[in-house]
């Protein structure tokens, strides 16, 4: 009940949301209070993904090369330079955004099938030298010993305000892709979600427009890395997995995809889920699976898209969000 | 000149190993549009299962048929209860596959364990060939016949029989194939499993020379990936000439620049893709 509420209610829910988020951490054990912080970085990460996911239909099947890239600025940064905190956070930024405007160029030459396989070979090159660039990434051993971030005017090195400072990391986030999505901008992408041929006959330039939402996603993508990097204390290649990227995609699908907040639910439920089941139970990877499977079979509009439709048929009128009608198939590209 | 030599020969009988996963992929994904991130689950389960056969039956061919049939009945099942009411949703495709794909890999490890294994291969297929300063192991020459014997195989079924005709028309116009009579239904399961299968085939060969242990199906699924994406997806030639160059490139990448060797898989791909975004055989 208080979830439909919240719904309908948009406002009030965001506003509810913070005053939970930033009264949290007395209330948690610190386990908890590590859980709630990995969850909002993974926040950050999904709600980029969602950006092309949701809104622009694209699935990248590439995402966690940004989330690698940041990470491994920053590792390698402050591990061998002892570089501060606004310095990595520019540099693993400018990374992502870099590697996505060249990714960009290629990938989106494809749509569909072949922009998923495209994407996942990108996501494979920052893998690969992940994996084996040893001078540069320390190969399969990871860069450990990543400090707390320096340089900020108060210190972050205890779990308490290190959350706080993901927390703003990820409302800053929030509100520069919601910024992003409400603008003429983002609600051009999702009518290229819905058609690109009618878009490009009304005379949009549907390529910029995506490559341009490619870019951010990927820039974004890489400011979830280098908070990662700091949380975790260590980057190594699974960062940039294959699998990392699915369980992005995940995130995404299970929250609710172009709903922005639906995919952050969704990063908190997969990693709630991951560490709690994992302490009852060696065999979470069939728990996980069932999950996934789950999510397309029950769910595939997500948490979010399934309970906006359910409160639709309460309601009896057409769900929208944010002036744009969702499509009631679920979204997702044509042909 | 024998560096040379024997890296062509081990980049050769590796690109065999990948053409026989691949060719599989390529036929799945191509044929049916399928996104199938469980294909590297189909190769593990494939050696595994061999593994378990040949301990008790100790006949490597009863092995590879038993890993055939075993992995023709899990594709058989995944695609009937899950994949086929998937069409043309490739996030659905790739969660789904991937959701199995984790859930193998769980059941694996309960069932044969976290220690890796090497299939025993009959006494004809181990051993060396000399010829001059240069030895070939006899098992990789076995590899590369495999795969030329499933090539041709292959194109056999697809280009000269009716089955083939029938396959090749349900992909291009499934509507107009039911329309004729063909069991579109029927066809594609066909399709399915056979690629599984292959899958699996080529676990089992590789469980003789890179064995089989937790993990080996994430490892390899992204070269089965960058084969289809360069050759083309569907494309039977697209995936014998893929295989080729990533089992080259593989090679001599790992022996000449061990720091960039994926960079080096990987770049030139992404080259092709720049100028054939379907790959060098694919059709749009």
């Amino acid at each position: 009940m208080t979830e439909t509420a919240l719904l309908r209610h948009p406002r009030t829910a965001a506003i509810g949301a913070a005053l939970v988020l930033l009264a949290a951490p007395p209330l948690l054990s610190s386990f908890l209070l590590t859980l709630l912080t990995q969850a909002l970085v993974y926040g950050i990460l999904a709600m980029s993904l969602d950006l092309l996911l949701g809104y622009t239909g694209l699935s990248s099947l590439g995402h966690a090369a940004y989330l690698a890239l940041g990470a491994y600025s920053v590792g390698i940064l402050t591990t061998r330079h002892g570089a501060n905190f606004w310095v990595t956070l520019m540099v693993g930024v400018l990374a992502a955004a870099v590697a996505a405007a060249i990714f960009g160029l290629l990938a989106l030459r494809a749509t569909g099938v072949y922009f998923l396989m495209i994407t996942l070979a990108l996501g494979m090159v920052i893998w690969g030298l992940a994996h084996r660039w040893v001078s540069m990434t320390q190969g399969d051993n990871g860069l450990s010993g990543v400090p707390r971030p320096t340089g900020l005017p108060w210190s972050v090195a205890e779990g308490v305000p290190f959350y706080y400072l993901v927390l703003i990391a990820f409302a800053l986030a929030f509100v520069v892709l919601r910024t992003v999505v409400r603008a003429p901008f983002g609600q051009t992408l999702v009518g290229i979600r819905e058609s690109e041929t009618r878009m490009r006959t009304l005379g949009y330039h549907v390529w910029l427009h995506k490559y341009i939402g490619f870019v951010i996603a990927g820039a974004v993508g890489g400011f979830a890395g280098v908070i990662w990097a700091y949380y975790n204390g260590f980057v190594s290649p699974a960062d940039a997995e294959l699998a990392t990227s699915v369980e992005v995609l995940l995130m995404v699908a299970l929250g609710g995809r172009g709903t922005l907040f639906g995919p952050a639910i969704g990063a908190g439920v997969i990693v709630m889920l991951k560490n709690l089941v994992s302490v009852y139970t060696h065999r979470w990877l069939l728990i996980l699976g069932t999950v996934y499977i789950g999510t397309i079979v029950y769910a595939p509009d997500g948490i979010v898209g399934t309970l906006r439709s359910w409160l639709a048929a309460r309601r009896r009128r057409p769900v929208g969000v944010a002036g744009v009608v969702v499509n009631p198939e679920g979204g997702g590209p044509h042909g | 000149m024998e560096f040379w030599v024997g890296q062509v020969f081990n980049g050769i009988s590796y690109g065999a190993l990948l053409f026989l996963l691949a060719g599989g992929l390529s036929l799945i994904f191509g044929m049916m549009r399928i996104v199938n991130m469980t294909h590297g689950s189909y190769y593990l389960l494939g050696g595994y299962v061999a593994l378990t056969v040949i301990s008790r039956v100790s006949n490597f061919w009863l092995g590879i048929l038993g890993a055939a049939l075993v992995i023709a009945l899990i594709g058989i099942g995944e695609w009937n209860a899950f994949l086929k009411r998937l069409g043309g949703q490739e996030l659905g495709q790739v969660l789904t596959t991937m959701g199995f794909a984790l859930i193998f890999q769980d059941l694996a490890l309960v069932i044969w364990g976290g220690d890796p294994y090497t299939i025993r291969v009959p006494a004809y297929l181990s051993g060396t060939w000399q010829v001059g300063n240069l030895f070939f192991p006899i098992y990789r020459v076995f590899i590369i016949g495999v795969a030329i014997v499933i090539a041709v195989a292959l194109w056999l079924v697809l280009e000269r029989t009716r089955i083939g005709a029938m396959m090749r028309a349900t992909v291009d116009d499934a509507e107009m194939a039911r329309g004729v009579g063909v069991n579109v239904y029927l066809i594609s399961m066909a399709v399915f499993s056979m690629g599984a299968v292959l899958a699996a085939l080529a676990g089992v060969v590789a469980g003789g020379f890179l064995g089989v242990a937790p993990g080996g199906d994430f490892e390899i699924l992204p070269y089965a990936f960058v084969v289809v994406i360069v050759g083309g997806m569907g494309s039977l030639k697209g995936a014998l000439v893929g295989s080729l160059m990533v089992g080259l490139l593989d090679n001599f990448g790992k022996a000449l620049f061990p720091e960039l060797s994926y960079f080096t898989l990987f770049a030139p791909m992404a080259a092709i893709l720049a100028v054939r975004p379907t790959g060098l055989f694919g059709r749009a």
